[in-house]
């Protein structure tokens, strides 16, 4: 069904695949003060998967994922969200208080909203991957 | 912690190989010789607290309260889980899903210490709930066998019950004290028996504490239960799980009790199951049955006690709640052996094994004796004291003097058949060569029935200024001194239990001819609470069935007609009723607003008509992209480009799905579309309605003013949107991951499962499946933002 394989989209999918990863990440980090946050960028980078999906197809998507299966990306997502949660104990806070440490030499603000994000990013990269993923095999096996 | 044990428990199964048992077991015995620590300070100050703040915005916090009842409880539950695990090691030796066995057991016993350490109301239910889910786990546990199934199930669904009556109750108890902690709640000046509340809270409380502790008429779960292996029943069955009824009842008896509610209920429900509990044991053959029912006459007994209320019948409670987690943890241990080591559970078919098996045959004497009441043994200073308080008990008295006297006869019976039966006498053929047990599974019981006998000889050890005052001064309220002897000279307690004695040695003497009479009452059974279970369980099922075909017939348009016409009907409603809608048109818009707007309505008209799929989709499309534009315009860039992204999306998996769909075709008929048309257009004016209504009713100050002005200094972000999303509402977010993770999950698990089946369904199913992942997929994307 889905034809895979036209030059124009296959050249633009290579190119643009590592943009949008790239732009994804920068969504995620300035997430915090501008425009953008783990959702976004997760939905940015599901697109950027989708797009390569639909130019090679799932057995090149998969290889380019390599060992990570979009499923394990979602509970990496839930992971990092509970994970960010636990720091406030040890700081005898209540649970889910946003911790802030400023990491010295470059100057970056690292905090638990910050893997809280990431763990968004994960979980929604994950869920729409493994859906387009999920729905196009399914397709390929089904003449 | 003690569940990252649990958890772990796999990966030690894979160090330790056969020895994990063992390992495991120290984890409860550490615990235990910490309780034992805080023993001193406990019986000194009454009570201590732990606190742990968790969510303190909404006011819940882990708070743990030690005190003399909680520690008894604790110490039963730490050192019967060592004995229980170590003896687990040599029954389940070799078992394939040994490992499956240990993090059930290991999880079960941490949820059980948080039951009764537990401070806070919600906390102590959680624990409560888990105590039943691990507890299913663990009756079903050789889940090949369709009865393990059914049974841990039945034990599930009545417990289960049972916990959401006592949800109700504890709720109840929480709005009528004020407090959510127990320590608060014990401390109170204010009287809650005198609450309009009080009765309706007792019996919900009551229903979750007499599902959970077995009691008439709830109590065939129990028996079934043992279709668990035998380490699970002599902890769960005997020890703990069914005691927790029995702790919240005595944990609350300084609050609630002592009314005539509270005594005519406990005492009569207790002293029926006591009595009906010791009848039907004397039914069975098989070991653990008959051990199961003696626990069921155990469990009213306390109950009884509870209900009389008498200074005299807390210490009986404290003593006898000791004694039988002893004498009874060590019986169904021995029941274990035999079963392990002849291969058959019936008594009748055992017979003098005692020179092939000598240790066990004395553990098992010991234990009986206790459960029997024979001096110098712990059970008979606790029967005793029974009988004592019985005879003292302010109501019900001579009811209740005949149900405990008949209750000990049959006891002792039972003691008995346990005891003697098995090791005496003629010797049978048994399916296995019996030979001693293996030392890991004598140690348990050996230490508990030791336990017993070293206890009922110095009962001083526990009385005065010792563990069972603190335990019965918690449960009373006042102080109490508890003073225990094997000798209080010659009474009537004294006397009926010589007398229960000898007719109880007359009964065992007769038993299978009197077993053969009691035959003759088999259909009478029949009729029993059991029988009343599996009819409402049929009917349940019926119900579902009928209401499923109603409701889940697999069509997304009925879900969807259904799901919107509530809605319309729900808040239509309130709207009409509560609010006058208002009409206030500002005709203030700009030319390009227009455009957007109106490009909207477009999409949407042309989606309805169209006969083409591909144009609905990108005609939806278009409506997507007008409210990214909307959103834009009124300078909210995150949602615009989320709407964006999402929409995107959409577009993609629906096209994806369009391929898989049937030939556009019309299936519905004139009418049905008009109601369709009806129930959309509904739909459309109650949104603009509610709209307009709430832009026209300023209820509450908007929270939006405090997240603007806090959002830089306190949350270090500028973004507000992501700020919310991360920080203010980050529980919220944490919520819809998980639903969007599910929905994913569900997803790619409805089309692989399809997929991998090979049947492909019939097009109405197909079609559904695809919607429905278009659709939750756009639900769940776009849910974070409801926070």
């Amino acid at each position: 069904m889905v034809k895979s394989g036209t030059i124009i989209l296959n050249t633009a999918a290579r190119f643009l695949m590592p943009l949008q990863l790239m732009f994804s990440i920068f969504l995620l980090l300035r997430g915090h003060d501008e425009p953008g946050g783990g959702f976004i960028a997760g939905l940015v980078a599901a697109g950027a998967f989708t797009l390569y999906l639909f130019a090679f197809g799932v057995s090149a998507t998969k290889e380019v994922l390599r060992m990570v299966d979009p499923r394990d990306l979602i509970g990496v997502g839930l992971l990092l969200g509970m994970i960010s949660v636990v720091p406030a104990w040890f700081m005898g806070q209540p649970f889910l208080t946003a911790q802030w440490w400023t990491i010295p030499v470059i100057d970056f603000k690292a905090s638990t909203p910050l893997i809280f994000d990431i763990g968004v990013y994960f979980a929604v990269l994950g869920s729409v991957t493994g859906m387009v993923m999920t729905l196009m095999e399914v397709d390929k096996d089904e003449p | 912690m003690g569940f990252v044990l649990a958890a772990l428990s796999p990966m030690l199964n894979h160090w330790f190989g056969q020895r994990t048992s063992l390992v495991l077991a120290l984890f409860p015995a550490g615990l235990a010789a910490w309780l034992a620590l805080q023993a001193p300070e406990v019986i000194e100050n009454g009570s201590l607290l732990l606190e742990w703040q968790w969510v303190p915005s909404l006011g819940i916090s882990l708070t743990f309260l030690l005190d003399g009842l909680s520690l008894l409880f604790g110490l039963l539950i730490t050192v019967m889980g060592a004995c229980v695990l170590v003896y687990a090691g040599g029954y389940l030796k070799d078992h394939p899903d040994i490992a499956r066995f240990h993090i059930a057991l290991v999880a079960f016993m941490v949820s059980m210490l948080g039951l009764v350490l537990a401070d806070g109301l919600l906390t102590l239910f959680v624990f409560w709930e888990l105590t039943s889910i691990t507890s299913y786990l663990l009756i079903g546990f050789n889940h090949a066998d369709i009865n393990a199934r059914k049974s841990a199930r039945q034990g599930l669904f009545v417990t289960v019950a049972g916990g959401l009556a006592l949800m109700a109750g504890l709720v109840l108890l929480g709005i009528a004290s004020g407090s959510w902690s127990l320590a608060e709640i014990l401390d109170q000046e204010a009287d809650l028996r005198e609450h309009a509340l009080y009765t309706p809270m007792l019996i919900c409380l009551l229903l979750g504490a007499f599902t959970k502790s077995a009691q008439f008429p709830f109590h065939f779960w129990l028996p079934n239960a043992m279709a668990a292996p035998t380490p699970v029943s002599a902890y769960l069955h005997s020890a703990t799980m069914v005691k927790a009824g029995i702790y919240l009842l005595a944990r609350l008896h300084p609050e609630l009790g002592g009314t005539e509610l509270w005594v005519g209920v406990l005492s009569v429900v207790g002293a029926t199951t006591m009595l009906v509990g010791a009848f039907l044991a004397i039914h069975h053959t098989n070991i653990k049955k008959l051990l199961a029912y003696s626990t069921i006459m155990a469990l009213g007994t306390l109950t009884m006690l509870l209900g009389i209320g008498t200074e005299y019948a807390m210490t009986a409670f404290v003593t006898f709640l000791l004694a039988h987690s002893l004498y009874k943890g060590a019986l169904f241990m021995v029941a274990g052996i035999l079963d392990h080591e002849t291969g058959t559970k019936d008594v009748t078919q055992m017979g003098g094994l005692r020179p092939v098996m000598p240790l066990t045959a004395t553990i098992a004497l010991v234990a009986a004796l206790s459960l029997a009441g024979v001096p110098p043994l712990l059970g008979f200073i606790g029967k005793e004291l029974m009988l004592e308080s019985v005879l003292g008990a302010d109501s019900f008295r001579t009811l209740l003097v005949l149900f405990a006297f008949l209750a000990s006869v049959l006891t002792i019976a039972v003691a008995f058949i346990v005891a003697l039966r098995p090791f005496y006498g003629q010797r049978h053929q048994t399916p296995l060569e019996p030979h001693e047990a293996p030392l890991g599974m004598l140690l348990g019981p050996a230490l508990l029935a030791l336990g017993s006998l070293l206890l009922g000889l110095m009962p001083a050890v526990l009385g005065a200024d010792a563990l069972l005052t603190a335990t019965a001064t918690a449960i009373s309220g006042q102080t109490l001194e508890v003073a225990l002897s094997l000798w209080y000279g010659i009474n009537v307690a004294l006397i009926m239990s010589i007398v229960s004695l000898g007719l109880g040695f007359l009964l065992f003497r007769r038993w299978d001819s009197v077993r053969g009479k009691l035959f003759a009452l088999a259909p009478l059974m029949r009729h029993g609470p059991e029988a009343g279970y599996e009819s409402m369980m049929n009917g349940i099922v019926l119900f579902s069935e009928w209401q499923t075909r109603l409701l889940q017939n697999g069509y997304m348009r009925n879900y969807i007609l259904v799901m919107l016409a509530t809605l319309i009907a729900l808040i239509g409603n309130s709207i009409l009723l509560r609010h006058s809608p208002v009409f206030t048109f500002d005709l203030d818009v700009r030319f390009h607003e227009v455009v957007v707007a109106g490009t909207m309505a477009m999409g949407a008209l042309f989606a309805t008509i169209t006969r083409s799929r591909l144009g609905a989709v990108v005609s939806v499309g278009v409506m997507g992209f007008s409210i990214a534009l909307i959103f834009i315009l009124f300078s909210a860039p995150d949602l615009a480009i989320t709407q964006l992204l999402v929409e995107t999306l959409t577009v993609i998996l629906l096209v994806l799905v369009l391929f898989r769909l049937p030939r556009f075709s019309n299936l519905s008929t004139s009418l049905e579309r008009i109601r369709d048309g009806v129930v959309a257009a509904m739909m459309g004016i109650l949104i603009c309605l509610l709209i307009m209504t709430s832009w026209s009713i300023q209820q509450f100050e908007p929270i939006s003013t405090y997240m603007i002005e806090n959002s830089a200094p306190l949350a270090y972000g500028r973004n507000i949107v992501n700020v919310i999303l991360v920080d203010y509402r980050a529980l919220d977010t944490l919520g819809e991951m998980f639903v969007l993770a599910l929905a994913a999950i569900g997803v790619i698990a409805m089309l692989k499962l399809r997929h991998g089946d090979g049947r492909h369904g019939e097009n109405g199913n197909r079609e559904n499946n695809g919607v429905k992942n278009a659709d939750s997929s756009k639900v769940a994307a776009k849910e974070p933002y409801d926070g």
